[in-house]
């Protein structure tokens, strides 16, 4: 039965939730056992646990987008029904989801203003605009408004998201996982603007991170899912980091980093004088000249939405060139599969699902695309089923994808290990060439140093490694080499062993 | 009184055959778009078109009334555009095949009750003579513009307009180009298509009646030459544009009088060339307006052909 909400429009002030015994079954797998969290008004509350415990699942219950095998909710302290997610918004409770829920087509401003309960009618454009630009001033940051959002980087979209959480008054705010597309110091501008409002009691925030510097730094309190169960929790200032972590990943013990070593190895890809028109057609991306070597780390850092997604494109032949060749062994280089297989070329695009995938086909299909249609050197014109299972059993169980079996669709698997079956794919066999676009985005720690220590062995093992990423930490940690892009080109080159961060900082800031 | 105004008698031609011919591609492909502005796609509307016709000549002919003929054809539309829009919510059923059942479905359902009406005359809908200023019989035939093409080009402009400022127009477009982000707003996807192809099935209606209550003016079984399927290619012509399904079907009408047009003149050699003047003039478009590089910059994310 629905209860009937005494008041209509949402509270005006933090607002205390609480799950008891959350189930949540898909088909016979248990996604969710029986978790009661409590979360009082104006705390900020973290969710921790590895990729495939269980976060997503129940902060989707919790928002009515699944509906739970079994479980209460209660708001202020009141048993409350969300059959949908309106009725959870008629509440006060908003999310920001994992995956991107914008309208691509639609300018920022259309969804901001959509995604309203109140939207009139006639919507004013001139008024809406105005109130836009007035509640951006009061903003940390700002996006662009008129573009359709389908053409932001992720980081832009991922500030979009927040930003219409906001704009919409939510008094109880989940974040998935908000900051992996942000750099460091957008993500403690926003996290600091959400704990303000939590302090001051305008605001609950529940959080899904990987990041225990943002838990430390930020949050009151923890709780820890493993596998589905709620297995623990506490003040953070209670708690140190390897408790958390311990919680976390129970008995298993933690991949050691890969040692690097010294390899001295030939030129495997060249770019020369590349240039590409850029997402948008209006700007275009020049790389002059790029150079990987075998058993060489490069790091690409700079800021989302600079022409790395481009870069990357260009790389897997995605988007053509306009002058300039890629030549990889002294070859012309045009990414199709059989100069792809020739070479040992590999890739990882960022957001695999959409890049790398076909969401609806299996995991066992998904992870035999790179060889369904090849076997030992010779073209095969059947299907080897027997093969296929073999191979994705034998690389789901070496990567540890968390997956219901084979046969489900790759787009129900949780964002890591959509991660790892790509990289499981990519990484089988051998590998000259190495294309990575931000390979850890969404990825629990224990996930992150396993695929680390993947690449630093493919490196090891002399291949070529060209990692494209947001996240300068892991540039630093991982590269030979550091390139920073800027507004499109290569404005910057340094060995990563005494790299200057504030130096790297400023040029991705587009400073040279 | 019959002057020979010799080879500008042409363009006055093609001016008037876009005019005449462009009226139910712009209702069908306005109400086509906003089907697929919404998920999902109608290739019933040759059914719908057919049926509209049938319907509104009928009504016309009992009641005498040409407008109530047209609404009844409207209604009829909106029927069918419901029927299409009920089956496809149902779980696993493509909206294509649904849309392919739908228009033999339309088209055999009007023949069945349209034979008692080959014969009878029904009443037409009026037109407005533009052209009174001018002396010339060319220019008056013309300018002899019907109510519903200018009724059309409101409609498209009104189309583009909701589209852009209004609440539905807005959420039409969610629901379009994300189900799941329509999901999270609490849009109930279902009901935005279902409506949208209602909409869309109605303007087909209005289409059909246009053709049987003012040109050709008559209802036969060969009624319609394929309005209904070209319209929808309109659609991905317009990228999705109301205002461009407008000129789209102008550009096509006129495309299509060419034949007529130079024959008038005494041009016959390569006739039926000419009649085929507005397929090839919509294929060239497309392949000099497409890019590799690209996808279709505005079709809806959600569009079974797109996904
Ligand atoms: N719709 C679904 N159908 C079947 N299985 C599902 C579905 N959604 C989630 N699962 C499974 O439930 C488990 C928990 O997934 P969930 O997305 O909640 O993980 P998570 O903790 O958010 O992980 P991550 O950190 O990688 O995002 C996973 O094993 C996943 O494969
Ligand atoms: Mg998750």
């Amino acid at each position: 039965m629905r209860v009937p909400a005494l008041d209509p429009s949402p509270p005006q002030h933090a607002i205390a939730v609480e799950t008891l015994g959350m189930t949540m079954r898909f088909g016979s797998f248990t996604a969710l056992k029986d978790v009661s969290i409590r979360i009082p008004a104006g705390s900020f509350h973290v969710l921790l646990g590895e990729n495939g415990a269980g976060k997503s699942t129940l902060v989707k219950c919790m928002m009515g987008f699944y509906k739970p095998t079994s479980g209460q909710m209660t708001v202020d302290g009141r048993e409350v029904a969300v059959p949908d997610p309106r009725a959870a918004h008629d509440l006060g409770l908003g999310m920001v989801y994992q995956h991107f829920t914008l309208v691509p087509s639609l300018t920022a401003a259309e969804n901001l203003v959509i995604s309203r309960k109140d939207v009139p009618a006639r919507i004013d454009w001139e008024k809406e605009r105005a109130d836009l630009a007035a509640f951006m001033t009061r903003m940390p940051f700002s996006v662009p408004l008129d573009v359709p959002v389908g053409r932001l980087a992720a980081g832009e979209k991922q500030k979009l998201e927040l930003l219409k959480q906001l704009y919409l008054g939510r008094r109880f705010l989940i974040l998935d996982e908000p900051t992996s597309v942000l750099t460091p110091a957008e993500a403690d501008e926003l996290l600091g603007m959400v704990r303000g409002l939590t302090t001051d009691g305008t605001l609950t925030c529940l959080m899904i991170s990987h990041k225990f510097r943002e838990v430390t730094a930020f949050a009151d309190e923890v709780s820890v899912l493993r596998r589905g169960e709620h297995v623990g929790g506490g003040k953070v200032a209670d708690l140190s980091t390897a408790e958390m972590a311990a919680m976390m990943i129970g008995e298993k013990e933690l991949v050691r980093p890969a040692a690097r070593l010294a390899v001295n190895g030939k030129p495997v890809m060249t770019v020369s004088g590349a240039k590409a028109a850029d997402r948008s057609g209006l700007k275009t991306i020049e790389i002059g000249d790029l150079k990987v070597k075998s058993g060489e780390i490069v790091g690409l850092a700079g800021i989302s939405g600079n022409g790395q997604m481009e870069l990357m494109e260009i790389l897997s032949g995605q988007r053509p060139l306009m002058e300039g060749a890629i030549k990889v062994c002294g070859l012309p280089f045009h990414a199709t599969r059989s100069e792809a297989r020739q070479f040992n070329v590999r890739y990882l695009p960022e957001e695999p699902l959409r890049n790398a995938c076909a969401p609806k086909m299996s995991v066992a299909e998904n992870i035999f695309f790179r060889d369904f249609d090849f076997a030992g050197g010779k073209p095969k014109f059947w299907l080897n089923g027997r093969r296929m299972a073999e191979l994705a059993a034998r690389l789901v169980g070496e990567y540890k994808v968390k997956t219901a079996s084979l046969a489900t669709p790759i787009a129900a698997l949780s964002g890591g290990n959509v991660q790892r079956a790509v990289l499981s794919r990519e990484l089988n066999g051998a590998v000259d060439l190495l294309l990575i676009a931000n390979p850890c985005f969404g990825l629990d720690f224990s996930a992150v140093a396993e695929i680390r220590t993947r690449i630093m062995a493919a490196r090891n093992a002399g291949a070529a490694v060209l990692l494209i990423s947001e996240d300068l930490d892991e540039i630093l940690e991982l590269s030979d080499r550091i390139l920073v892009m800027s507004e499109g080109r290569i404005v910057f080159e340094t060995p990563a062993a005494g790299a200057d961060i504030g130096e790297i900082g400023k040029h991705m800031a587009g400073h040279h | 009184m019959s002057e020979d105004i010799g080879l500008w008698g042409v363009p006055l031609a093609i001016l008037g055959g876009a005019i005449r011919v462009s009226t139910p591609f712009i209702f069908v492909s306005t109400g086509e778009c906003l089907t697929e502005r919404s998920g999902r796609i109608n290739l019933g509307l040759e059914g719908t078109l057919v049926f509209g016709a049938m319907s509104g000549y009928a009504v016309a002919y009992h009641t005498g009334s040409p407008w109530l003929g047209t609404l009844a054809a409207a209604f009829a539309g909106l029927l069918f555009g419901l029927l299409h829009g009920v089956l496809c919510s149902l779980p696993r059923v493509n909206d294509i095949a649904i849309g392919i059942a739908l228009m033999i479905f339309g088209t055999g359902l009007a023949f069945f009750f349209g034979k008692p009406y080959v014969q009878p005359v029904a009443p037409h809908l009026p037109a407005i003579p533009l052209g009174f200023w001018s002396p010339l019989p060319q220019v008056q035939a013309a300018l002899n513009v019907n109510v519903l093409f200018l009724a059309g080009i409101a409609l498209a402009f009104a189309t583009a307009w909701m589209l852009k400022n209004t609440r539905i127009g807005l959420t039409i477009r969610v629901a379009g180009d994300s189900a799941d982000a329509a999901r999270a707003l609490g849009i109930d996807v279902n009901r935005v298509r279902l409506w949208s192809t209602a909409a869309g099935g109605a303007l087909a209606g209005i289409g059909g009646a246009y053709l049987s209550l003012y040109y050709p003016g008559s209802w036969n079984e060969g009624i319609s030459s394929g309005q209904g399927l070209m319209a929808v290619a309109l659609v991905i012509f317009a990228r999705w544009n109301p205002v461009n399904c407008l000129y789209a079907s102008l550009l096509f009408g006129g495309a299509g009088a060419l034949g007529p047009a130079l024959q008038s003149v005494g041009i016959t050699s390569g006739y039926y060339l000419f009649y085929a003047a507005p397929y090839v003039l919509t294929l060239g478009f497309l392949v000099a307006t497409s890019s590799r590089t690209r996808a279709l910059p505005s079709a809806p994310g959600e569009l079974s052909i797109i996904k």
